[in-house]
């Protein structure tokens, strides 16, 4: 839920709201870095860098925009791109696998025991393919509607009618 | 506006990706604003997507890493201002000076208001372009893929197998467009009812004496395809087409008794 009030109070400069908007989302968005990056450590350092822009922009965050949520998604996902595109990451890392969060959440749920990894992976296997694939650029890799519809070669309003099934599904198994 | 069709075309979705365009957003913004239930499926929409993403993040200190980036906030949180010093004598020159400068900002203010409202009214005019625009290419699309059908059924060496509905369900219908030249089997689904969930439709090529059925494809997707029909490869010497309802994944030999449409083929 987006608390107005706190959103307003991280914009006045409180430390505690920082503190709260932190709790609230920074799971989430070290889940959407991850995704891109594949790599722990630098995906934490990203993570660092994301809240103290969230913290330094606060102020230009306006809700006649977006939402909160997806303002601080476009940071995530900006961040963790231009890390891909920095000389360092060019120089380190030449073969990135190419996971997406079904792989991701499958390796969780079996290696590292996250509760929830291994509660939401036993219901994104029964997810069509094509919602796999819908979900992981439209939420994870941040594509544009129009760009989906080229990569995914559907007409535009396919993929808006598409993905709202896939996700009703998964808000479905989600409340199961 | 019909909220409950604006809810389900899914446009809310892409909204909270930050898939669609400025333009589109700003406008999603102003009906959220209005309409509560807009507002709860969007919350909704948004507490799905996070845990989500927060399933496949590492495990990592939360804590370690916030004292770390708190350590990094450093001074950017003060953002008192500083105090003018306060000038001892007043003269009447600088009381008139405040005075044209208030009301030179007040008239200032009533123009960035009537610009700020023009604005918005294009923007909004902007958005209802974009909405047509996507409209009008969507119209296109389903127009291309119309003729491209037409086109299909149009070949001459199509044979179109009229499959009637079956004791499992006799309002069922459903017609098969066979090419035997490219040995493809178009399936008209359009009249058979919704599979339930778990369920799939298998199209059967049938020989006739002895009865031999012989799979050749699953209506897969069912409820996601728009237009229904099917393109499935045929390279048998079918007799006759059935459809049978089976267990998700299909099966090696059609349950009899779920058998929904069936139809022979006529002899050209």
């Amino acid at each position: 839920m987006q608390q107005d009030g706190l959103i307003l109070e991280l914009q006045k400069g409180n430390q505690r709201a920082f503190e709260r908007i932190y709790e609230l989302y920074s799971e989430s968005v070290y889940g959407i870095i991850y995704n891109i990056l594949n790599d722990e450590k630098i995906a934490e350092e990203i993570l660092q860098d994301v809240f103290l822009k969230i913290w330094n922009n606060a102020s230009s965050y306006n809700s006649d925009k977006g939402r909160f949520f997806t303002w601080i998604l476009n940071i995530a996902r900006n961040a963790s791109i231009d890390h891909i595109r920095s000389k360092s990451h060019k120089n380190k890392q030449k073969n990135l696998k190419a996971d997406n969060f079904v792989d991701i959440l499958e390796s969780r749920s079996n290696f590292s025991g996250k509760a929830d990894a291994i509660g939401i992976n036993k219901y994104i296997n029964i997810l069509k393919p094509v919602c796999k694939k819908l979900i992981d650029l439209l939420f994870f890799q941040g594509y544009t509607q129009k760009e989906t519809a080229e990569e995914l070669e559907m007409p535009l309003g396919t993929v808006k009618t598409k993905n709202r099934a896939c996700i009703s599904k998964l808000r479905e198994m989600l409340a199961e | 506006m019909d909220i409950k069709e604006y809810i389900s075309s899914g446009i809310l979705e892409l909204y909270v990706y930050g898939a669609l365009t400025e333009a589109e957003s700003r406008e999603v913004s102003q009906v959220l604003k209005k309409h509560p239930e807009v507002r709860q499926e969007v919350e909704e929409i948004e507490l799905a997507l996070q845990k989500l993403s927060a399933a496949t993040a590492p495990s990592y200190n939360a804590e370690a890493i916030l004292s770390r980036i708190k350590s990094k906030l450093g001074t950017k949180g003060d953002r008192s201002v500083i105090a003018l010093e306060p000038e001892k004598e007043t003269n009447w020159v600088s009381y008139i000076g405040w005075a044209a400068t208030i009301a030179l900002l007040i008239g200032l203010f009533f123009v960035f208001e009537d610009k700020n409202d023009l604005r918005e009214q294009l923007s909004y005019e902007r958005a209802k372009n974009a909405r047509m625009e996507q409209q009008i290419a969507d119209a296109r699309e389903d127009a291309e893929k119309t003729e491209e059908l037409l086109a299909i059924l149009r070949d001459k060496n199509v044979a179109r197998v009229p499959l009637q509905g079956q004791n499992a369900a006799p309002e069922a219908y459903a017609a098969v467009y066979w090419n035997k030249e490219e040995n493809t089997a178009y399936i008209d689904a359009e009249a058979l009812p919704e599979p339930p969930r778990g369920k799939v439709y298998q199209v059967w090529s049938l020989k006739l004496d002895p009865l031999t059925p012989t799979s050749i494809g699953l209506l897969d997707e069912f409820s996601m395809d728009d237009n229904k029909i099917f393109a499935l490869q045929n390279a048998n010497e079918s007799q006759a087409f059935g459809i049978t309802l089976e267990p998700e994944g299909g099966s090696e030999s059609p349950t009899m008794d779920q058998l929904y449409v069936l139809g022979a083929v006529t002899a050209p």
